[in-house]
């Protein structure tokens, strides 16, 4: 489509309206990594000066460390099996025609707009009714319930771009179900299988209620932030930890939107 | 010598979905080496029984068998056959030597033999030096014959081909129809071939069976069936026909007697032992088979008057179009313009005759 047709003309208004909706929505993020390089213990301008002694403090800490391994833990655990619960979800709604298919759409997806607390609370309810102990496998299977619906909206759009005759194709030049899924589906879908494990790990990693209703002694990052928002001295260190979080977190997600959409793009045009 | 048992014997097959019936209990066979065309409108069933032969279609009731063998509890991976795709459906992530040997992992072959089939599979096709392209570079007429290479580099006993010039232009699908032929007969294959085109059905084919809502009207050779279609459903579908309204005077001795209404009463030749004295009937005539005279030939005894109401042009032939009195449609009439006397196309509206030869007419009992 050429730049001048009718409907790709810039509108100047919208274009403003754009700007402004960014820069409102991550400004306050911004001020997070900026006094995480203030050299004074208090949030208020003006600023005090350059210094990296926050970061360096963090280094020498052993429970942030700690804390960040479980946060790791938890989300490698998480997104590999929400992403292979994913793949065969997403294997399942496109292949097959099943009865009150969009309910079962629906239903899995619900846990993006049922309250965290709610699900938190009805866990934790659940997991001491059953005699089971809080650890870092209650937190893990909390951020599964939170992490489906991603790792599914992830993969659908690729099983759904992908042309089922392929799948015919392959059972026709003689090879079963399970190869046929190895040797063709596997490697079609697979940017939607690194961008589903990409983004579940993310949600993982800076996911709260589900960890503060259902993690023991060993906390998660965030929940390790949570507690040590009550010590104003620590607070500059915990602005320094929250930037590496943000940066990191800015990357994977990016990173598995670039992915997701690889290849998309020349299917297209065939 | 007894003829070969035929390699696909389609017995008493149905196929229902719900209380629809998408096949209605069809049964053909299908000869070593022929080229066999299912040729319909779309929806009529011909991808449905396509797939069905390959076996990703279950069947509902009756017996799919291919050389010799029941085909029933055969999954699609373990049969005999191999089909090009409508969509190709070439592997994206493969480039294209690795899609024509994608079929052959299980066949543990060296690797140099493997190499040896695809180079020659290449060879066949046409598309050497493309072996390390992928299939996102390559043309729509380059992919239909990766899809070709892949399925031929199986050795199929049948290749079954669902509409695999569809997607191409008007050039390049009589190029491939030209090379789908060759490869055909020099191989020596069994195709099946599903198209709604009757006029690439009628070129490719050895035989075409014509389907219709699930079911299968007739099968016979291209001349077969534009000469001597079984009604006026296959009649229509291929080529042109004009038809006339009639009722059956007398059948006797396979030479009906009917009064038709523009033309008179005429003998025809049927066979048809159903056709009664008093059936209402359709006479069915090629544009081609009429010939229009300027003056009346005195001494044919087989003709008719008209009016000439149009004539087209088309340089090598021409179209008339004949009122015929009490006939609503005008008949369309083609000629060889080589074997026309004159200008006919300043005179319009006046007095034609026109006459054929025995077997012109063709005689369709009404439903």
């Amino acid at each position: 489509m050429s730049k001048g047709s009718y409907i790709a003309r810039p509108n100047r208004a919208l274009q403003i309206y754009a700007c402004l909706f960014l820069v409102v929505l991550y400004t306050p993020v911004l001020f997070i990594p900026l006094f995480s390089f203030n050299d004074s213990i208090y949030v208020r301008f003006p600023l005090q000066g350059f210094t990296t002694n926050w970061y360096v403090d963090l280094m020498n800490r052993p429970t942030v460390w700690k804390a960040m391994w479980n946060s790791v833990r938890v989300g490698i655990i998480v997104s590999i099996i929400s992403t292979i619960l994913g793949v065969l979800a997403a294997r399942a709604i496109t292949r097959n025609r099943m009865p009150g298919q969009n309910a079962i759409v629906a239903f899995v997806m619900l846990p993006l707009v049922i309250p965290g607390i709610i699900f938190g609370v009805s866990l934790l309810i659940l997991f001491s009714r059953l005699g089971i102990p809080l650890s870092l496998y209650t937190v893990a299977f909390g951020h599964l319930i939170v992490c489906m619906p991603f790792a599914i909206a992830t993969l659908l759009p690729r099983f759904e771009g992908m042309d089922r005759s392929m799948e015919e194709a392959s059972a026709d030049l003689g090879e079963n179900g399970w190869w046929t899924f190895w040797r063709v589906t596997f490697p079609i879908v697979m940017p939607g299988i690194v961008a589903s494990l990409l983004l579940t790990f993310t949600v993982s990693f800076d996911e709260f209620i589900m960890a503060f209703f259902l993690s023991s002694t060993d906390a998660t990052l965030p929940m390790y932030i949570w507690s040590q928002l009550r010590f104003p001295r620590e607070f500059p260190s915990v602005l320094a930890l929250s930037s590496l979080i943000l940066l990191v977190s800015f990357a994977l997600v990016f990173i598995a939107l670039w992915i997701g959409k690889l290849g998309l793009v020349d299917d297209e045009d065939k | 010598m007894s003829p070969l048992p035929p390699i696909i014997s389609v017995q008493q097959v149905g196929k229902s979905y719900g209380t629809f019936r998408a096949i209605e209990n069809i049964s053909l066979d299908i000869k070593h080496g022929e080229f066999f065309s299912l040729l319909g409108a779309s929806g009529c069933g011909k991808t449905t029984l396509l797939r069905m032969l390959a076996g990703l279609e279950d069947v509902t009731d009756g017996e799919i068998v291919i050389d010799g063998d029941p085909m029933s509890d055969v999954p699609p991976f373990q049969r005999p056959v191999n089909m090009v795709f409508q969509s190709y459906a070439i592997f994206p992530h493969l480039n294209v030597r690795d899609n024509i040997g994608y079929g052959l992992r299980k066949q543990k072959l060296p690797k140099e033999t493997r190499h040896a089939m695809i180079d020659e599979m290449l060879d066949l096709v046409k598309l050497q030096g493309y072996g390390d392209r992928r299939a996102n570079q390559l043309s729509g007429g380059q992919r239909q014959r990766i899809a070709l290479a892949r399925a031929l580099v199986m050795k199929p006993k049948v290749l079954l081909l669902d509409e695999p010039l569809g997607a191409l232009d008007k050039q390049l699908r009589e190029q491939m129809q030209l090379e789908l032929r060759r490869l055909q007969k020099s191989l020596g294959i069994t195709f099946v071939f599903v198209t709604h085109d009757q006029e690439e059905a009628l070129t490719l084919s050895d035989r075409i069976a014509v389907m219709s809502g699930g079911d299968v009207l007739q099968v016979d050779t291209p001349a077969g069936l534009y000469e001597r279609p079984c009604n006026r459903e296959v009649a229509s579908f291929i080529g042109n026909m004009n038809f006339l309204d009639a009722q059956v005077v007398a059948h006797a001795d396979g030479m009906a007697t009917l009064n038709v209404v523009g033309l008179g009463t005429v003998n025809v030749p049927s066979t048809d032992t159903t056709l009664t004295t008093g059936d209402t009937a359709s006479i069915g005539i090629r544009p081609e088979k009429l010939t229009v005279h300027l003056t009346n030939p005195q001494g044919d005894e087989q003709g008719a008057e008209g009016i000439l109401e149009m004539t087209t042009y088309l340089g090598e032939r021409s179209h008339f179009h004949v009122r015929l009195p009490g006939v609503d449609q005008t008949l369309a009439i083609s000629a060889q313009n080589s074997i026309i006397q004159g200008e006919t196309s300043d005179q319009m509206a006046r007095p034609v005759w026109l006459t054929w030869s025995d077997g012109a007419l063709l005689v369709f009992k009404d439903a």
